[in-house]
């Protein structure tokens, strides 16, 4: 299938280099949306430039030359092994690419399944929830991909009243040269119950590239907590989509972070549509920038309903030839009276060939809103870095010193009850930054 | 919130009368090349000035509308409706010599009054050319040059070819292209250098014919050391259909130069009003363009500063206020091209009614720079429940050693402050225009006394009738 628009602007004419496989074991239903999805994948353009949701964007992550759909091998006790980081959860999944090689969980009640399974026992409300949010920020051609090509997911259920203490974990392996995965995770909050999930995503070897298209979904109903922690760390040649939407009813609230660290191009979305009074979505993120990498992240608040509140702090710090995109916006419906609405993007540029594109915005249709947002973009501060070494300590230290404070701002609006998922994040951070001595000058 | 005002009208009638057409010179309706030939021939102009406008005419055509990004409002221009040339001979030097329905116009637009009173020059543009031009002996003598863009070409080649279509392109836009090609009026401004000219020479624009396109092109140098101000005032009477006006503006701060450019629109509310403005700094010089947008049914104005010299300094200071089915999409441009740039952009703007207020910023600061500084904010207040408003700033920085920062905020008319005002006896409406005159104030002091005093007057007549 050409892209007209493509073609016509005289760029190189891209395809998408596989077929939709055979698709078993699923519901009728499902494959008819299967189908419907690979033709609208195959019918919609690919992205160009001068579109406003890919302003400034590189379009690195959208090239597919040379993908594949195989499954590679490899060995599950190491990959098990190796898929450790919180202490104490609720429950675990574990997957390569597209295949679930574990899944327990603890807590009683906590439904944690794969996509058939869930198919199976969880049918309607697969049919309610599963990629039923209209995408709107650019990537429409891939999440069409991604429902025509989605093999398993992580579907996890909370049911009413419950309130989980350790983080349900997932971890997300990457496998094979040029080979395209589709993650995906689900969470549903029933009323009144509590739920963190975080979930990994790293490659098995750090020489391999892949194309990474994943979907993380959460549903917060009625008075509902969801906390979702992303922490990216694919090798240096992989691109990848991770897109969100976070649908929040009544009194609930939603928590959602990314940690990006690796991946060569980036392309992150996130939705949070505010649908019940009384609901408030956190929006945050960290980004280590470095080598060629570019994140290109682009958020929308939507308040559909009166008395909502959104805040989001997006945080980036480059070094090298880093690029990073922020494009916001905060939307007031019409009759979303009483929003308030915040929303602040910071840059720290470590380097001259680093670039960082900002661009929140703003649509305001109600009135009595109180709405607010802030992009600034500037360079280590000379007297903090003055300070420390006056105080004995390197400079190579000092500036990771400065970096890391930067980012940690996102860290400690995580809730306060979970100290020992912020300090297993410290941590990561802080091995990120200390990885190469001399990175962050 | 306690107050609910609906049926808000600013009061745009101060322009809105007209006088019969009396045109000796129509170019008809509808663009091709033959248009431009009418002009050419009309206004004898040179042949390059032919090539210059044919060229455009061709960009024109095959330019697609902008509404990727703008608005879809773009799409109800019908440019075969749109009479391009209109004018009725030469400009006047002296009031007296202007025909009298064109000189009571600007009577009661009391440009003459102005001009004896606090202006260094004039000028006053009816429909395509300009009536009336005129500076201050004091000022020739001095070697300042003040013409209608004509004549600045034809008298002064060398000096008006150098920057001419430099800073804006012909193809920057579609609608600088249409400007190229069928420009007509507007100003040439030439300061020699270290020429301080202490009073501001003004232009006014006026549309007297329905369905009129004015594209006036207005080139302003500032040779070294020079200062200088430039103020312009729009109108048009309401007409059934809508009238297209489509300015390009080019301001050149040569090293140590400064400029300051300030714009009141009060355009009839049928008005399209697409216009390109851009200033280019050389060394140390400034530029600041002050701009407020009253009237119009759609404005699009983005005006810039290309910082080319090192601490060069661009400032734009915006207040837009748009009324019922109004729709005001105004901005900044802000490009860094030297070390030690500094920017400013302060926009501030109100919706009142289903009036819609955007902003769209560009600030950009490529490599390698040192020490550039932008800082933006934008502040925007609702009045009804069906106003709205936008912001689509985009901020791109490469390397150390620069800071930018942008800030916007969205807020309404507290209504404690209403309800203390009018505990202390002050009418409703009152209590609603002193509110909205505070929230604008800190701009609205940096117009020229004249200006502040016609705008505090404007804001306060709409708010009179805005509490029902």
């Amino acid at each position: 299938m050409l892209d007209p628009k493509s073609a016509s602007a005289g760029e190189k004419i891209v395809t998408i280099p596989f077929d939709q496989p055979r698709i078993d074991g699923f519901p009728d239903w499902f494959v008819e949306r299967k189908n419907l999805a690979w033709d609208k994948a195959l019918a919609l353009p690919f992205p160009a430039r001068t579109d406003q949701g890919w302003r400034f964007s590189s379009l690195r992550a959208t090239k597919l030359d040379g993908a594949v759909l195989t499954q590679p091998e490899f060995d599950t006790d190491e990959v098990l092994s190796k898929s450790q980081a919180c202490k104490t959860t609720s429950g675990k999944m574990v997957f390569v690419n597209d295949t679930c090689i574990h899944q327990s969980g603890a807590a009683e009640g906590l439904q944690l399944l794969t996509l058939e399974e869930a198919l199976e026992s969880h049918g309607d409300l697969l049919k309610e929830h599963f990629m039923n949010r209209q995408p709107e920020l650019g990537s429409q051609k891939y999440l069409a991909m991604h429902e025509a090509l989605v093999q398993t997911a992580a579907v996890c259920l909370v049911p009413k009243n419950l309130e989980l203490n350790g983080p349900i974990e997932i971890f997300r392996w990457q496998a094979g040269e040029k080979v395209a995965s589709f993650p995906h995770t689900l969470i549903i909050a029933e009323p009144n119950s509590k739920v963190t999930v975080v979930e990994h995503f790293c490659s098995l070897a750090n020489e391999q590239g892949g194309h990474v298209f994943g979907v993380n979904d959460v549903v917060a109903m009625e008075g509902s907590k969801i906390c979702y922690i992303g922490v990216q760390d694919w090798s240096f040649r992989t691109t990848a989509f991770h897109i969100n939407s976070s649908e929040l009813h009544r009194d609930s609230s939603v928590t959602h972070l990314v940690m990006n660290l690796g991946g060569s191009a980036i392309r992150g979305e996130s939705i949070s549509r505010l649908m019940g009074p009384g609901s408030r979505s956190d929006m945050l993120a960290l980004n280590v920038a470095e080598a060629e990498q570019e994140y290109d992240q682009r958020t929308l608040q939507d308040h559909v309903s009166p008395d909502t509140n959104s805040d989001l702090l997006y945080k980036n710090v480059l070094a090298d030839k880093a690029r990073t995109i922020f494009s916001g916006l905060i939307m007031v419906q019409p009759g979303a009276h009483r929003t308030d609405a915040y929303q602040k993007a910071r840059n720290l540029l470590l380097s001259d060939e680093a670039e960082a594109n900002s661009m929140p915005g703003l649509e305001i249709l109600a009135d009595d809103v109180r709405c607010s947002h802030g992009a600034t973009s500037g360079e280590l501060d000379a007297t903090e870095l003055f300070y420390m070494l006056s105080r004995g300590i390197s400079e190579a230290e000092a500036r990771r010193l400065i970096a890391f404070g930067f980012l940690n701002e996102a860290l400690l609006r995580l809730p306060n009850h979970e100290t020992e998922l912020v300090e297993m994040l410290t941590a990561r951070l802080e091995a990120h930054l200390a990885r190469r001595p001399a990175s962050l000058d | 919130m306690a107050t609910a005002p609906t049926n808000l009208n600013i009061d745009r009638n101060v322009g809105n009368f007209l006088y019969p057409e009396q045109h000796t010179r129509d170019a008809g309706r509808g663009l091709t090349s033959k248009t431009i030939d009418y002009i050419v021939n009309v206004k004898e102009e040179p042949e390059w000035i032919r090539d210059f406008r044919m060229k455009a005419l061709k960009i024109f055509q095959e330019k697609p509308m902008p509404t990727h990004w703008a608005t879809n409002d773009l799409e109800n221009i019908v440019f075969d409706n749109i009479r391009y040339y209109l004018s009725r001979g030469d400009t006047k030097r002296t009031w007296d010599e202007v025909p009298d329905d064109v000189k009571e116009t600007f009577e009661r637009l009391g440009i003459p009054e102005q001009e004896r009173k606090f202006l260094a020059g004039v000028e006053a543009q009816f429909d395509s050319e300009a009536a009336y031009s005129n500076v201050k002996e004091a000022l020739s003598d001095q070697g300042v040059i003040f013409v209608g863009s004509t004549e600045g070409l034809v008298k002064y080649p060398e000096l008006f070819k150098k920057w001419f279509g430099k800073v804006i392109p012909t193809g920057d836009n579609k609608f600088s292209a249409l400007n190229s090609a069928v420009f007509s009026g507007g100003s040439f401004i030439y300061v020699p250098p270290g020429v301080k000219v202490k009073h501001p020479l003004q232009a006014y624009f006026r549309i007297n014919a329905e369905n009129f396109g004015q594209f006036e092109r207005t080139l302003i140098i500032a040779d070294e050391g020079s200062e200088v101000t430039y103020m312009e005032g729009c109108t048009a009477p309401k007409f059934e259909s809508s009238t297209l006006h489509s300015a390009v503006v080019e301001l050149v701060a040569m090293p140590r130069a400064k400029i300051q450019y300030i714009t009141v629109q009060n355009w009839s509310s049928n008005v399209f009003n697409l216009v390109t403005k851009r200033g280019l700094a050389h060394e140390e010089a400034e530029i600041k363009w002050i701009d407020c947008n009253i009237g119009s049914r759609l404005t699009m104005k983005y005006p810039g500063v290309i910082m080319k010299g090192r601490k060069a300094r661009g400032e734009v200071i915006s207040i837009a206020l748009a009324g019922d089915d109004q729709h005001q999409d105004t901005g900044a441009k802000m490009v860094h091209a030297a070390d030690e740039t500094t920017s400013n952009i302060v926009s501030k703007s109100i919706s009142i009614g289903t009036g819609r207020s955007t902003y769209r910023g560009l600030v950009h600061v490529p490599k390698h720079l040192k020490n550039c500084k932008n800082n933006t904010e934008c502040d925007a207040l609702l009045i009804n429940q069906g106003s709205r408003t936008d912001t689509y700033p985009a901020i791109t920085v490469r390397g150390t050693g620069n800071a930018c920062q942008h800030e916007a905020s969205v807020s309404q008319v507290s209504a404690e402050q209403i309800f203390y005002m009018m505990q202390r006896g002050l009418t409703e409406a009152q209590a609603m225009s002193l509110s909205v005159n505070g929230f604008v104030n800190d701009l609205v002091r940096q117009f020229p006394m004249e200006y502040s005093v016609e705008l505090k007057r404007l804001i306060e007549l709409e708010m009179e009738g805005s509490v029902g």
